[in-house]
């Protein structure tokens, strides 16, 4: 038998890396500095997010969706209250589904303002990471404003939103989304023709069109591959259907043009919400059903059946007829869907989370395959990786 | 669409609901199946999102297997399922989809059922030397096992789960919605006997 001499190294990359986004293990088979094989072990932050849903009532449940993608949490509530609504039957009124296009688009935005600037830091610069965190810090106040958390809002409910947004709060928006176009603008000067950024960036990490399908991508990493696919304008949900917006695609599929996707999805999202600002109007924030929704504080004060409905409701919450569903929402990684199963009580039977990073993660190997070692940090965190969604 | 989906060999049950097709397949012409999803012109399911199990412990073939397939060009998603046994296993469709790899390795740990030829079907979420799949209803929520850091012995050591409180799961469901409201002897108002 032949001896074969192997000349590779193998490294072991994290769990605890800067540039692992989290708590990422990759296995790296080094040939000198190029990868031949990147064999990323997940799990380390797996809490049983679908066994506890399986524990909770459907309102106990939206919570733990702002914990799996930490960086857009109302998106993935935004998922898990259609997959509720679709199973219950119910129509959320126009305010509500308003309110939750203008919040879905300030998370997609706080996402990209906080990829952009990682990515950049991963492969050198700094400062896009100071400045994104001042305008991203701006665009948290409107979070807490409507929900009083910055983060985990649980502010998109099964029936509509918790509540009104506070007086003054749209000319408040309009303003400040006059202003951040501006901010892209710099962001983009200092990045776009930025030379490290473009020799770390273009051509490395190259996903084609039909690789994008076969592994499942979506968002971002799909439409950088040049596939205009896009579920808020292929299957639109809530008031998605009644704004305009331009897809942005790539070219080549590179780390560069996800980049590049990014940053116009940013535009692309202010004019949807000064769209939606402008057609809003005022009435229901949520379904009048006292059997879903809770009802008003001061109700509770004076009627005996108001009470007993909020009493029922954060007890033993509302029952869901029997059935599955699958919904999925645009956020802003790419497809993020809830396959939900009642069996008629009232906590879901079964809540399965499909999480879009975790579909971009398992292309790493084949995308950093025969690049250099720094190369997967660029890559990475091209693929916008949290694993809050990914080990779930 | 939904005649085409009729013809295919070991397609059981089409329904459609809410623009979601809902098929039932047989497990073992599965191969067959999703080539001809993905390969049908008319069809062409071309884009796995995701492979997940239901576990029903009373019935005799306990697992629900769910795969949802969308089509790009079609603008349509579908959810397949099929129904396994415990310790049945199934093909699997990684030559197929390619991202069925991580999809089917969940599946593995979670659930504990097996796919044949998966090129490398090893726990995913869970830890290292882990025991037991967690999303089976038998499974105890807090599992059985938790770690802590033993300052003797400088490492992190697995201990049986102590609770300091015993687990509650109430029991809400009380006569509020769900009770039918019905008197005993008001079936025979009905006026049949």
């Amino acid at each position: 038998m032949k001896e074969v001499e192997l000349n590779t190294t193998t490294i072991n990359f994290g769990p605890q890396h800067p540039a692992a986004h989290g708590v990422l293990r990759l296995v790296v088979e080094l040939e000198g500095e190029v990868v031949q094989r990147a064999e990323p072990h997940i799990g380390l932050l797996h809490r049983g997010t679908e066994k506890l849903i399986e524990y909770k009532t459907y309102l106990q449940a939206v919570p733990y969706f702002d914990r799996l993608d930490y960086v857009s949490p109302m998106c993935q509530e935004h998922a898990f209250a259609l997959a509720t609504e679709n199973l219950l039957g119910i129509n959320v009124p126009e305010r509500a589904k308003y309110i939750r296009v203008i919040f879905a688009e300030i998370t997609r935005i706080l996402n990209h303002l906080l990829n952009i600037p990682a990515y950049a830091a991963d492969i050198g610069a700094v400062t896009p990471f100071l400045w994104c965190f001042e305008e991203r810090e701006k665009l948290l106040e409107f979070h807490e404003a409507v929900s009083g958390a910055r983060f985990h809002a649980a502010y998109f409910r099964p029936g509509g939103v918790h509540q009104d947004m506070p007086e003054g709060m749209e000319e408040k928006l309009f303003d400040h989304f006059k202003t951040l176009p501006k901010f892209i603008d710099d962001l983009e000067s200092l990045l776009t023709n930025n030379r490290i950024l473009r020799q770390r960036s273009v051509d490395i990490g190259i996903i084609s069109k039909s690789e994008a399908i076969e592994w499942g991508c979506s968002g971002p990493v799909l439409r950088s591959a040049g596939i205009a696919w896009d579920l808020r304008r292929s299957q639109p949900y809530d008031a998605y259907d009644k704004v305009d917006f331009d897809v942005p695609v790539g070219k080549k599929g590179d780390c560069f043009d996800r980049y590049l996707v990014r940053i116009e999805e940013m535009r692309q999202s202010i004019s949807i919400i000064n769209q939606c600002l402008n057609k809003i109007k005022s009435g229901p924030i949520s379904i009048e059903d006292n059997k879903i929704t809770p009802p008003k504080r001061n109700q509770m004060k004076k009627s005996m059946e108001a009470l007993i409905h909020h009493f029922k409701l954060f007890t033993e919450g509302y029952r869901v007829p029997a059935g599955q569903v699958y919904s999925a929402v645009e956020a802003p990684k790419g497809e993020f869907g809830v396959y939900l199963v009642s069996d008629g009580s009232s906590k879901p039977y079964r809540c399965k989370i499909r999480a879009p990073g975790f579909a971009h993660l398992q292309t790493l190997d084949h995308l950093s395959k025969g690049h250099l070692m720094a190369d997967i940090a660029a890559i990475l965190g091209s693929l916008d990786i949290v694993f809050g969604e990914i080990d779930r | 669409m939904i005649k085409i989906l009729t013809k295919i060999d070991g397609i059981n049950n089409v329904l459609e609901n809410n623009n979601l097709l809902e098929i039932e397949f047989e497990k073992n012409n599965i191969i067959k199946i999703f080539n001809e999803l993905k390969d049908n012109t008319e069809l062409n399911f071309n884009q796995l999102l995701d492979i997940t199990a239901v576990d029903y412990p009373s019935r005799e073939f306990r697992f629900d297997l769910i795969y949802i397939l969308q089509s790009l060009t079609k603008n349509k998603k579908i959810i397949l399922k099929t129904f396994i046994k415990e310790n049945e296993n199934i093909e699997s469709i990684t030559n197929i989809h390619k991202s069925a790899d991580w999809y089917e390795r969940e599946c593995y740990d979670l659930f504990g059922i097996e796919f044949i030829n998966h090129p490398d079907l090893r726990r995913i979420m869970t830890d290292y030397n882990f025991e037991g799949y967690p999303l089976r209803k038998d499974f105890p929520l807090t599992g059985h096992t938790e770690v802590r850091y033993d300052d003797l012995e400088k490492k992190v050591i697995y201990e049986p789960v102590k609770l300091t409180q015993e687990f509650r799961n109430f029991d809400s469901e009380s006569p509020w919605e769900g009770m039918e409201n019905k008197l005993f002897g008001d079936e025979k108002s009905t006026g049949e006997n």
